[in-house]
């Protein structure tokens, strides 16, 4: 199936290259066989961009299995409906009866696919080369070196540098943003006629997000390639979509142009769904910027005084440490009560290990004041006192609840092992608290594979509260949500706060939701704070030029707002590795009034 | 590498020192007394003594240990008992039947084991797949003797296909590597098959599918050395559950190895042949091993050797 490089003909373009009538998905369960796509219509044009827009079970990603095929063996099946990919000829296959191995020659080749996880969607043993040829290889026939010029150049046109040499790393030697780069070149080496990709930029850091989206964009004109894109993100959409279709529990609710989608939506859940996007400069009025620091240095819930976080590696003859990570390299910053502090930046810029030094559960250095007593200064116990004033949400509701206990018991175990209250007594208030976070006190003996991601989220906040904390640190804990959810759990905790008088050190990479839930935003940037100010100081007036960037590189849910370019990246976030005995600039920040602080001259 | 290397030469060392104070304490304790069986049931009691003297067997465990330890470190291992003869001489000049056996048993192990997994795991949850691990299960649990007796009786007495027993030819090999294999297929199967489905559920290999691969160059390329990283390291284990198995295999085989020298051995208490076999034995599961973290590089990129 070789082919050259094709422009799209005038003629066709406007046509459908591909077609999905009545289109029905079934997955067979523990329960019994259950349809996950409904009698899904939808015309693919040439050339143009087609968004599937949805929630996680809307069906949106079963949908682009079944066009490639690739529904998960045995349990999943396409029920019925047809799936029509046409030939520029006008000529049309169907790939639903289609045998195993004439799919496997459309596979890659006019129909490609990118996924979610770059992280995992690359074969660790394989070279990047390897990967890139053999589907060369496998689809044109074409001899090793043949194929190995075009991964190179398919390679060039992701912006990849140095492309030769790339071609014998191994994807653990790569970024996240580089390896989705790498699936982006694989998927078009072929110049495939439909690409769909997954949820391409969701794993990725927001600036990152940006470069791939271009990319995607720019790789899209030139060849003039369909595209579908599936996300979660109605700011990807804006961005990026010709057309939108939004579906829900496996069928479409509406389908328009993206104008029309945003502008006049007719479906009450399309409305809900734009409703709950967060979107900067939406966020609720809170008190006026520098009220808080009034409060003496005593009042503060916690004060953070040049914290520093470093992890040796070892290497070298005698496996000695050799180099350092400098995670955390001499931070400040305080929590008033009542007061929510986001700390934002990017994967890698430290802001987790400060959640987790501040949680004592990483060894640092440097002073961390929790209500008015330094932690170095207490002994053991005192310090596991101190402790109960400082509770963690996690990112992942899944992964952060034991499987085996019940959720009564997770919620009562903080309780517990400060010895708290009776038995009875702990009851009542794992109840009360149960009520408190939305969910009911019946629910306690259930286990928590019986709840969704949200209530779990909500089950997580309920056992931070159980102690009656100071401060709650929410590292990443709506990211994982859907919109709709996350837009609950963001109320739940503002509720609490102002019910509790509870502080938040609010971590997140999302700067839409930092900008509705903060008072105060600090910004990460290789393990320092490159600016720290109230909300509408940062988001207003940011005076870093990262500060900036970040805040430019989130995708509008507006379409009128569509960018023409991204700001390009010159260059890879730096690594935060460095040998022993080197330096590390510290950042001087500026006062620019009112509790405003960045660094300059960087 | 180098400093890896040497890091683990001495961590080996270490592991044999404490293999040869723990057996050799265990035999100390023994109920068994060496010296009857070499004087013979109607000795005096005036001759055992002197023979214990003359082994130097009536000295203090720590004192014995510590003339053993000397030596072995000069490369003595001593001279055997009963057979009058160095235990360096009657180990190295049956080692390399030993040898041939344990590769003939890998070969036998990982070809059938390897096959059994893998397609147990792409046909996963059908009658094959289950079929395959009742075979698997039988592998593991059957004793070796009994496997060793029946292949004999089916292959050599019937069928006439193999010799009966001895050492020489390639057909020698078959039965006693088969019977060796057997128990360890069964292992690698089972092991296989989760591995292999592990690795079937990751991202990557529904992105070479993506790809539109052919399944050969899907099962083969991507899917088998992810999967068969935690087999590799099970080879190095495996080495010390050879060790076991040649004690019987041999017998029955009347294969002329190590194993049969150990077990005349242990049947005559003589200490210095069953020390010098347990000590070769422990340094091949410690070669073994250190083999396999070396090999693991070079499989998969992202493992480091510190």
């Amino acid at each position: 199936m070789s082919q050259s490089l094709r422009e799209v003909p005038s003629a066709l373009a406007g046509e459908a290259v591909l077609e999905i009538a009545g289109l029905s998905v079934s997955v067979r369960g523990e329960d019994g066989e259950r349809e996950v796509v409904s009698g899904l219509s939808l015309s693919l044009k040439r050339g143009e961009t087609l968004c599937i827009a949805g929630e996680s079970g809307s069906g949106k990603s079963m949908t682009a299995l079944a066009i490639m095929q690739l529904l998960p063996q045995p349990a999943g099946r396409i029920a019925g409906g047809t799936i029509r990919l046409r030939d520029e000829d006008g000529s049309a296959v169907e790939l639903t009866v289609l045998d195993e191995r004439r799919m496997r020659d459309i596979r890659g080749d006019r129909i490609a696919m990118i996924f979610q996880e770059p992280m995992t969607s690359l074969n660790p043993v394989l070279s990047i080369g390897r990967q890139l040829t053999e589907s060369i290889e496998a689809h044109t026939g074409v001899s090793q070196t043949e194929a190995k010029l075009r991964a190179v150049a398919a390679l060039k046109a992701v912006r990849i540098s140095e492309a030769e040499s790339r071609l014998k790393q191994f994807p653990h030697e790569l970024s996240g943003g580089m390896r989705q780069r790498v699936m982006i070149a694989m998927a078009l080496a072929l110049e495939p006629d439909v690409l769909i990709a997954d949820e391409p930029t969701t794993a990725l850091d927001v600036t990152v997000q940006g470069e791939v989206l271009e990319l995607l964009r720019d790789l899209q004109r030139q060849h003039g390639t369909s595209v579908i894109l599936i996300t979660h993100d109605m700011g990807v959409v804006a961005e990026m979509a010709d057309r939108v279709i939004v579906m829900r529990n496996g069928r479409m609710v509406e389908e328009g142009t993206t104008a029309a989608i945003f502008a006049r939506p007719q479906a009450a859940y399309t409305r809900e769904l734009l409703a709950a996007v967060p979107r900067i400069g939406s966020g609720a009025r809170r008190r006026a910027s520098g009220e808080s620091d009034g409060a003496a240095m005593q009042d503060k819930v916690a004060v953070v005084k040049d914290l520093q976080v470093r992890f040796d590696l070892r290497g070298g003859f005698f496996g000695r440490v050799n180099r350092r990570v400098h995670a955390v390299e001499g931070i400040s910053f305080s929590i008033a009560p009542n007061e929510t502090l986001a700390l934002v930046g990017e994967s890698g810029c430290g802001k987790s290990t400060t959640a987790k030094a501040l949680a004592g559960l990483v060894p640092y250095s440097g002073r961390v004041t929790i209500g008015g007593r330094e932690l170095s200064r207490l002994g053991r116990d005192e310090r596991k006192a101190v402790r109960r004033d400082v509770q963690m949400v996690f990112q992942d509701p899944y992964a952060s609840l034991d499987p085996r206990m019940r959720v009564g018991e997770l919620v009562a175990e903080p309780l517990l092992i400060h010895s708290i209250g009776s038995k009875e007594e702990r009851r009542e208030r794992v109840a009360a608290l149960f009520e408190r976070v939305g969910l009911s006190s019946e629910q306690m003996e259930l286990y928590p594979h019986e709840f969704s991601g949200g209530q779990r989220q909500r089950i997580c906040i309920a056992r931070a509260l159980a102690l009656r904390p100071k401060l709650i640190i929410a590292d990443e804990s709506v990211s994982a949500l859907d919109v709709s959810v996350q837009a609950r759990v963001l109320d739940l905790l503002k509720e609490l706060q102002r019910e509790f008088g509870v502080a938040y050190l609010f971590i997140s990479h999302d700067m839409a939701v930092v900008e509705n839930v903060s008072d105060r935003v600090a910004v990460m940037y290789l393990g320092q704070i490159v600016e720290i100010g109230s909300r509408d100081q940062v988001f207003s007036n940011p005076r870093h030029p990262y500060t900036r960037r970040l805040i430019e590189a989130v995708p509008v849910p507006d379409p009128s707002l569509r960018r023409t370019r991204f700001a390009r990246l010159e260059r890879e976030i730096p690594s935060a590795t460095r040998r022993i005995g080197e330096s590390v600039p510290k950042l001087v920040l500026k006062d620019f009034g009112g509790g405003h602080f960045a660094a300059v001259g960087d | 590498m180098i400093a890896y290397l040497g890091r683990r030469l001495i961590q080996s060392l270490l592991i044999l020192l404490g293999v040869s104070l723990i057996t050799f304490a265990l035999l100390y304790l023994l109920p068994a007394d060496p010296v009857r069986q070499i004087a013979g049931r109607s000795a005096t009691p005036d001759t055992v003594e002197n023979i214990r003297r003359q082994l130097g067997l009536d000295q203090p465990f720590i004192v014995q240990y510590w003339h053993y330890l000397t030596k072995l470190l000069s490369g003595d291992l001593g001279r055997s008992y009963i057979q009058r003869s160095e235990v360096t001489e009657l180990i190295v000049s049956r080692l390399p039947a030993s040898l041939l056996l344990m590769v003939g048993a890998i070969l036998c192990e990982l070809a059938i084991g390897l096959t059994m997994g893998l397609i147990a795991a792409v046909k996963r949850g059908t009658s094959t797949d289950q079929t395959l691990m009742v075979a698997s299960f039988v592998g593991v649990s059957a004793p070796q003797f009994v496997v060793g007796l029946l292949l004999l009786y089916v292959f050599a007495v019937r069928l006439g296909w193999f010799p009966i027993g001895g050492y020489g030819s390639w057909r020698h090999l078959v039965l006693p590597s088969l019977t060796m294999g057997i128990l360890g297929a069964g292992w690698y199967a089972r092991m296989m098959r989760s591995s292999m489905i592990d690795v079937l559920r990751q991202d990557y290999m529904r992105t070479a599918r993506a790809k539109g691969l052919a399944r050969g160059a899907i099962l083969f390329r991507h899917a088998l050395p992810n999967a068969i990283l935690p087999v590799v390291a099970m080879i190095g284990i495996d080495i010390g559950v050879f060790m076991g198995g040649i004690v019987v295999v041999e017998s029955v085989f009347g294969w002329p190895g190590i194993g049969q020298l150990a077990w005349q051995a242990i049947q005559r208490v003589d200490i210095p042949i069953i020390m010098g076999v347990t000590l070769v034995s422990a340094f091949a599961i410690v070669l073994g091993n250190l083999l396999a973290d070396i090999i693991a590089p070079f499989i998969d990129p992202r493992i480091k050797l510190r």
